[in-house]
């Protein structure tokens, strides 16, 4: 029987010739992470009541990111716990490096064919690399701990296909935001967004992540993109083992998805989610010219080695604007190091801008740049809601690095197809 | 379970996690991000809301982050059901782990603030005292029923 990518993969660890939609299936799980925020300081003690062994401890792997660099003593302590916690049960735990998403790519824990879950809803970044990859909560965890599997209804699926050639100044976070703007922030509530075309195909790794990061923000369950010959070398080139005989599935041309919807890569110019919802996306020249205090570049969504090295050439050898601050957060220790190589960091640095660890802390108003009260924030994150980035009576606009750039260098919010 | 009977808090389409607890209390105890609850939304939600009260809210309810301590704070708060016309994912499964039944209701928009409402959750059915109405919705399956009524994933697991 024909299957999308999501029945594919579900299929295949479930034991199964095929399955089809609103079907539920019990597979086994290729990797729990968890976060510091939401990991072992929520269940731990539920679990020890338990009195029940971890199934896989090999398997988990706590990443302590929103906590870290910490900001207070009560969060040094929350990161403490969980190292410790980590130690006693023999888990993994990494802290410091960066937000989990981009961590788990370059550290080997997501691959095509593969079923991830992680404590946090932008756990579909994985799906860039054919990886069945979803957020779920801290309880859910628990189960998935103790048991070592989790059951899923299969999803239905959207095939969202992008034909042709970018614009110069037009990136993976514009197309991304135009889907999102287009099916609405519920329309692909528990599907699978599966995302095709030659458009999709001729984007790195870095970018494919940015798309399928955001699958969540349409509500949808997972974010899929075929593994092909670039995941394996990014794979490779990461020294991942599972590059060696990676299932690259493919979606069936005849496959059932629920919807089917076509852009024209052309015809797209850059986009900004404006407040408060992720689906209220506009034209930036819609917008251009209102004033910001913030920029923030950085996130498990916009602060990779791509992001940096769009917004570094454009930042070369100019100014920002004094009338903004402009904050750089690399989205691991491994990007900070080869920006820094690649000279990329003293580029942002001579432009004016500060060069952040890297860390989830400012994208949901942790620390490392709250914004005030009627402080107006221009970023590569992910989320705009009400108070995501700090006072509820802030503004956040979500864009591509390069927009954030050209933003950075006006002050007010630019187009970056002027500086390119 | 028993018929639940409570006054109902009437929210809007979106209500996202972020709204629910927002991040900056997530290093609070439940106890102390409860008192935040919907704060961007309605500063007074938690002095207002008594125990065994509803939440009512239109479309996409719990969208965003999958914090778990969204659904726990509403608890916390006193929240008894939630009825939504429509619910995001994680939240959903969220709310039934920790024991807090969320129901889905295509009529919410009609149940105004204030309204007291008595909810038969083996039933399916929603009595709205204020405005006279019954509203039908699917009554959860046994299996998660008898999951509620223990409190919980974790309860019911510690029971068996």
């Amino acid at each position: 029987m024909a299957m999308t990518l999501a029945e594919k993969i579900l299929a295949a660890k479930a034991g199964k010739e095929c399955v089809i939609p609103g079907e539920i299936v019990m597979v086994p799980v290729d990797c729990a992470m968890m976060t510091d925020i939401l990991g072992p300081r929520i269940f731990a003690e539920q679990i020890e009541k338990l009195g029940k062994p971890i199934k896989n401890p090999a398997g988990a792997v706590v990443i302590a990111d929103h906590y870290t660099p910490a900001a207070t003593e009560h969060q040094s302590e929350i990161v403490k716990f969980s190292r410790e916690w980590c130690l006693k049960h023999g888990v993994s735990f990494i802290e410091l490096e960066g937000p989990c998403h981009q961590l788990l790519a370059e550290k080997g824990y997501s691959y095509p064919g593969s079923i991830l879950v992680g404590t946090d809803s932008h756990s579909c970044t994985a799906g860039a690399f054919g990886c069945f990859a979803t957020g779920i909560g801290s309880t859910e965890m628990l189960g998935v701990l103790v048991n070592g599997e989790i059951w899923f209804k299969v999803p239905e699926s959207i095939r969202i296909e992008w034909k042709g050639s970018l614009a110069k100044g037009v990136y993976a976070k514009d197309i991304i935001l135009q889907t999102i703007g287009e099916i609405g922030h519920a329309g692909a509530t528990y599907c699978s967004m599966e995302f095709f075309g030659d458009t999709i195909e001729s984007l790195s790794m870095d970018e494919r992540m940015c798309i399928a990061n955001m699958a969540v923000e349409a509500g949808a369950k997972v974010g899929l993109i075929a593994a092909d010959q670039k995941t394996v070398d990014y794979l490779k080139y990461h020294d991942i083992s599972q590059a060696e005989n990676a299932p690259l599935y493919c979606a069936d041309p005849d496959a059932c998805y629920a919807r089917r919807l076509v852009f024209d890569a052309s015809d797209l110019v850059p986009v900004a989610a404006c407040p408060h919802e992720v689906d209220n996306v506009k034209p930036v020249q819609d917008i251009a010219g209102l004033k910001v205090d913030q920029v923030y570049i950085g996130s498990c969504t916009g602060g990779r080695l791509n992001d940096l090295r769009i917004a570094a050439k454009m930042l070369q050898g100019k100014q920002v604007s004094k009338k903004i601050r402009l904050l750089v957060s690399p989205s691991s220790q491994r990007v900070w190091r080869e920006a820094l190589e690649e000279g990329l960091l003293k580029a942002l640095s001579d432009a004016g801008s500060v060069v952040l660890a890297p860390t989830c802390g400012a994208c949901l108003g942790l620390h490392s740049g709250t914004i005030g009260k009627g402080e107006v924030c221009v970023s590569t994150t992910n989320r705009n809601f009400i108070g995501r980035m700090g006072s509820k009576h802030g503004d956040v606009y979500l864009v591509s690095a390069a927009t954030a750039a050209a933003t950075a260098l006006e002050g007010c919010i630019t187009d970056p197809r002027a500086f390119l | 379970m028993d018929k639940i009977k409570g006054i109902a808090h009437k929210y809007g389409n979106n209500i996202n996690t972020d709204i629910i607890t927002p991040g900056k209390y997530m290093e609070l105890s439940i106890e102390e991000m409860a008192k935040h609850a919907m704060e961007g939304v309605d500063p007074e939600f938690y002095s207002k809301v008594k125990e065994g009260d509803i939440l009512v809210a239109e479309n996409n309810f719990g969208s965003g982050s999958s914090r778990e301590t969204a659904p726990q704070a509403l608890k916390q708060a006193g929240i008894a059901i939630i009825i939504a016309k429509s619910y995001a994912r994680i939240f959903y499964r969220n709310a039934i782990n920790i024991g807090l039944a969320a129901l889905e209701l295509k009529e919410a928009e009609e149940i105004l603030d204030r309204d007291e409402l008595e909810v038969d959750m083996q039933a399916g059915t929603i009595f709205n005292l204020t405005q006279g109405k019954t509203y039908r919705f699917t009554p959860l399956p046994d299996r998660l029923l008898t999951m509620l009524e223990a409190g919980g994933l974790v309860a019911q697991l510690e029971q068996s």
